[in-house]
């Protein structure tokens, strides 16, 4: 500094080196204010527990609202998932249709070029899967006759995919002689898969919807608390502080609010899912079912904190960028 | 230290405030700025600190000119002045330490720098035995001293304060008084707005005198 060199001694003695001259020093403040920070807006929290614990619950609960449709998806996923959808039709062939006459039908549908694949079980082999799968076995060796007819099993083309010219293809089956009843096997499933789908995408937009409510939810706390703290950010300013340091403890603040919510939230999920298993499972038991309850898993709960610290963050920020501007000393 | 080149201050509806001002306080110097109310002193003070800027002319702080300042320059250009202001502006929620280690806090000082510097502040102002205290229980006396060791806790070239003594009985402001000299002694540039004229008269420093928004004395 130039004066230096006219009062060396006096001004060195009151002239101190500032924080932030070289790379370390600089680190190290960088450290102080962020420990600041991170720390002053803790303990405000803390501060004014009871405000806080409402806002908390609040998000809290819009989050789990979000994660619990999540995981409920998940968990019915996991039931349909095991299902394959097919396009296979099974064609019922009238009880008078000697089983040559069946393969000669089978040969005239395996020409057809739609169709990948004609499987035919006959009467016998249809009786035994049935006594074996469906429970009923003592009861068909009570009847003198076999009542089951010869079924054809029609597999179309991968390629065969929309469901207009499936129905064409099933209405020319059902008007040949030789048919009495044709049915799309596992039509249930797609229209099951297609449910789901539609819930799922309701789902993501409800989360989007519940993010956006948690996000303004958090940026008119904040707003709140820049609200109350006018005075302390004016003097702030007043005595030297840069943007970066007034927002900093708000950001932290948006933050904390975020991280905790998010924590709340996942024992909110947790303690629902706990409650609803053993019911659940149970029920899954009397249906044969292997059926077991989906929890958030490790990757599920740190993308719900990171999300949600996220959208706090997020939201006090755009509360400091509209707003901070408008405070300046007078 | 500090410059003032031909500076006039317009408000918009308002006149002009401050019109052709010009002197120079050097390095060390002390000064009074005086003159009636609305003369301008606040004006003055104000575009040092830049929480204005004047409408013409140039002020330099320190060799820097304030007018040409980016924003985000400007938190390091109120670093090197410390505010000293008539309502004293503590933190009521906070202790008298917290309130003087603020300009530390965000200068990004660590924790043992902060405690060392403040207790340093407080015992030059003699207030250390009330660090824990917060500002309601002080009297304006002490009050207006923890204003004046948060402003000079960061050791600023300057020390600008606006009415110090405004609210203070005649032996206090005597004592706030000695405190700016004190400061003065170890080469701090004091610029004190006061309108209290029979007590600068009993101190012999250079006396800066507005009317109308013009500089007549200096």
């Amino acid at each position: 500094m130039k004066y230096a060199n006219k009062k060396p001694v006096k001004s060195e003695r009151w002239q101190t080196k500032k924080a932030g001259g070289n790379f370390v020093d600089k680190w190290h403040a960088y450290k102080n204010l962020h420990a600041h920070a991170l720390f002053s807006s803790l303990g405000r929290l803390v501060a004014s527990r009871f405000s806080s614990a409402l806002t908390i619950v609040v998000l809290a609960i819009a989050i789990s609202l979000a994660s619990g449709f999540y995981i409920l998806i998940a968990n019915l996923q996991q039931l349909v998932g095991n299902l394959e959808a097919s396009n296979q039709l099974s064609l019922f062939l009238k009880d008078d249709v000697s089983e040559v006459k069946a393969n000669k039908f089978a040969d005239s549908i395996r020409r057809n070029p739609d169709i990948q694949e004609v499987k035919v079980i006959n009467k016998e082999h249809a009786l035994a899967e049935f006594q074996s799968y469906s429970g009923f076995g003592e009861a068909v060796k009570a009847l003198d006759k076999n009542p089951l007819p010869i079924v054809l099993q029609v597999l179309p083309r991968n390629s065969f995919e929309s469901e207009q010219a499936l129905e064409v293809l099933l209405a020319e089956f059902s008007s040949a002689v030789e048919v009495d009843f044709a049915q799309m096997d596992m039509q249930w499933v797609k229209r099951l898969k297609s449910i789901m789908e539609v819930a799922r995408r309701g789902v993501t937009l409800l989360s989007l919807l519940l993010g956006a409510g948690v996000l303004f939810i958090t940026a008119n706390t904040i707003r709140l608390e820049l609200h109350n703290r006018r005075d302390e950010v004016v003097i702030a300013k007043l005595v030297g502080a840069t943007n970066g340091f007034i927002h900093r403890p708000f950001l932290y603040s948006g933050f904390w609010i975020g991280f905790f919510s998010g924590v709340t939230a996942w024992f909110i999920v947790t303690i629902i899912m706990l409650i609803l298993k053993q019911p659940v499972e149970n029920l899954s038991r009397l249906y044969d079912g292997t059926f077991h309850v989906l929890f958030l898993g490790f990757i599920e709960t740190l993308a719900l904190l990171v999300i949600s610290s996220l959208l706090g963050v997020v939201g006090s920020w755009i509360v400091l960028h509209f707003q901070l501007q408008q405070l300046n000393p007078e | 230290m500090l410059k003032f080149e031909h500076v006039t201050m317009r408000y918009p509806g308002a006149g002009d405030v401050l019109r052709d001002v010009n002197f120079h306080l050097s390095r060390g110097e002390m000064a009074f700025l005086t003159g009636h109310s609305g003369a301008g002193k606040s004006t003055l003070l104000k575009l040092i600190a830049v929480i204005e800027r004047s409408s013409r002319g140039r002020v330099f702080l320190d060799e820097q000119n304030l007018n040409e300042a980016k924003d985000r320059q400007v938190p390091f250009i109120r670093r090197k002045v410390g505010l000293i202001f008539q309502d004293y502006k503590l933190l009521q929620d906070r202790t008298v330490f917290d309130n003087v280690a603020l300009p530390l806090v965000i200068a990004g000082y660590g924790h043992h720098e902060i405690s060392r510097r403040v207790r340093a502040a407080l015992s030059k102002v003699g207030l250390v035995n009330k660090e824990r205290k917060y500002p309601a229980v002080l009297s304006g006396g002490e009050q207006q001293r923890v204003g004046i060791a948060r402003a000079v806790v960061n050791k600023p070239p300057m020390i600008l304060a606006d009415e110090p003594t405004g609210n203070l009985d005649p032996d206090l402001s005597a004592e706030i008084m000695r405190l700016f000299e004190q400061f003065q002694q170890v080469g701090v540039t004091v610029l004190i707005a006061t309108h209290d004229i029979s007590l600068i008269k009993q101190m012999n420093h250079r006396i800066l005198k507005l009317d109308h928004g013009q500089l007549v004395t200096s």
